[in-house]
């Protein structure tokens, strides 16, 4: 414990570091997943083609991502970020498309009744209802992306994960048991934050247990058709 | 040259597919990883799965835990067995059990969980008990999505199975760092690609599994709610 105390600025720094490095590709995951996975429930051809070119990436080790990266990016944070936003989106398309094709069609029909146009109940109706499945993708995407940062410690960009190299090369326990013990920290407060968007951007739920029950269920399940789907 | 030219051209030299180096040796050795790591983690796992899906008890945690647990870092794992252990070869099954019980562990319990009450009530009516409910209806019903949990993490394994090298061990991952130690692109290139394709062959090999061994009548079945 003394080690982390005397390091405290160290590790605040590293901290910082994984944090970044993780979850900006995690946004840009869900930057592009949301318009592509609109497009892909809009024309459901689009949906199969797409899951595997996202799912073949995914299967890439993120290392020899990185090296690869290093020929075009040099070794900067873009190296260590690109194949992480690339896991996100391999994530976040399933779930995005899942959460919209949740949206019951009584729903959407009494969108249309109401005459909705086709961005109106996309953005007022469609999109909040997908909302719980997209976040907990969100959350499997954050998660694995804080831990994923620390390989990049193998090219030198690692966050946290410089303690794992450097404490192995030192054969000193403390300090990798501190950095695993930071990236769980991290993780717990990414997905804390997470949970609590939920709560505010889906009030409707807090009261209506068995649709929160479903929306989990379908979440956990695109979560994994995404990751078994991923070749 | 791109990547591909680089894998193309190391892969297609002879002499990088025998000996201790080889493709094919290396493939044995990742294999090897992959499977010791899956039958431990479907072993701790699946049955876990099953009794909570079944009692639906620990439900919320299983969602949650499994969330977190998927923090848990490869690298700081693998080097922490390393030292803890003292160096033993085997450390490297810490960190693939751990990365896959979450996908099986989540598929399994959800799979038992969403079966059908009416199921499980008709399967009760005709006088089964609790572990024949189990056995007949529940773990049959789930099929299809166990076998998904069990590919998801097969491919995460076969994917991260690289770091093994990291401690001196085999496998692609051997290519790899080699390759990043002795800039040497084109064997890491071609590490990359033994990677990829070992996945796919994963992912149809499940593909054919689950056609063998799902019961004909629940084959349309497999996307639920």
């Amino acid at each position: 414990m003394s080690w982390a105390f005397s390091n405290a600025s160290m590790l605040a720094h590293l901290l910082g570091q994984n944090a970044y490095l993780a979850l900006v590709p995690v946004l840009a995951g869900l930057v592009v997943s949301l318009p592509l996975g609109i497009l892909s429930v809009r024309w459901g051809w689009l949906y199969p083609p797409v899951l595997s070119i996202t799912s073949v990436l995914y299967a890439v080790p993120g290392l020899a991502l990185f090296v690869v990266l290093i020929d075009y990016t040099g070794l900067t944070d873009l190296t260590v970020m690109i194949p992480l936003g690339i896991y996100s989106l391999a994530v976040l398309f399933p779930s995005v498309v899942e959460g919209l094709r949740s949206v019951p069609d009584p729903v959407r029909q009494a969108a249309v009744a109401m005459g909705f146009g086709t961005w109106r109940r996309l953005v007022t109706v469609e999109l909040p209802i997908a909302t719980p499945v997209v976040i907990a993708g969100l959350r499997v995407a954050a998660v694995s992306s804080i831990s994923l940062v620390s390989v990049g410690a193998l090219i030198g960009i690692g966050g946290l994960g410089y303690l794992f190299t450097d404490g192995e090369q030192r054969n000193f326990t403390t300090e990798i048991v501190v950095g695993i013990v930071l990236i769980i920290v991290l993780a717990l407060i990414t997905d804390t934050v997470l949970v609590l968007a939920r709560r505010v951007l889906t009030p409707w739920q807090r009261t209506d247990r068995r649709a929160r029950r479903l929306a989990s269920r379908r979440a956990a399940l695109a979560v994994t058709a995404r990751e078994a789907s991923q070749t | 040259m791109s990547f591909f030219d680089f894998a193309w051209q190391w892969l297609t030299t002879a002499g990088h597919w025998s000996g201790s180096n080889g493709v094919p040796a290396r493939l044995l050795e990742h294999v090897e990883y992959t499977a010791l790591a899956l039958v431990i983690a479907a072993v701790i796992a699946l049955p876990a799965g099953v009794v909570i899906g079944h009692t639906g008890r620990g439900s919320l945690a299983v969602v949650s835990v499994a969330n977190i647990w998927r923090a848990l870092p490869t690298l700081g794992l693998l080097v922490l067995a390393f030292i803890l252990s003292g160096g033993a070869a085997w450390a490297w099954v810490i960190p693939l059990v751990v990365l896959a019980i979450p996908p099986i562990m989540v598929t399994t319990h959800e799979g038992v969980r969403g079966v059908d009450a009416d199921l499980k009530d008709a399967a009760a009516g005709m006088g089964m008990t609790s572990p024949q409910v189990i056995s007949k209806v529940e773990i049959p019903v789930a099929l299809p999505l166990i076998l998904l949990g069990l590919r998801t993490a097969t491919i995460q394994v076969v994917a991260t199975a690289t770091i093994a090298a990291y401690i001196s061990l085999g496998g692609f991952g051997r290519y790899i760092l080699d390759g990043l130690a002795t800039n040497n692109y084109g064997l890491v290139a071609a590490g990359a690609v033994c990677v990829v394709v070992l996945a796919l062959v994963v992912q149809f090999a499940f593909t054919g599994l689950a056609r063998l061994i799902v019961p004909p009548g629940l084959r349309q079945r497999t996307r639920q709610s």
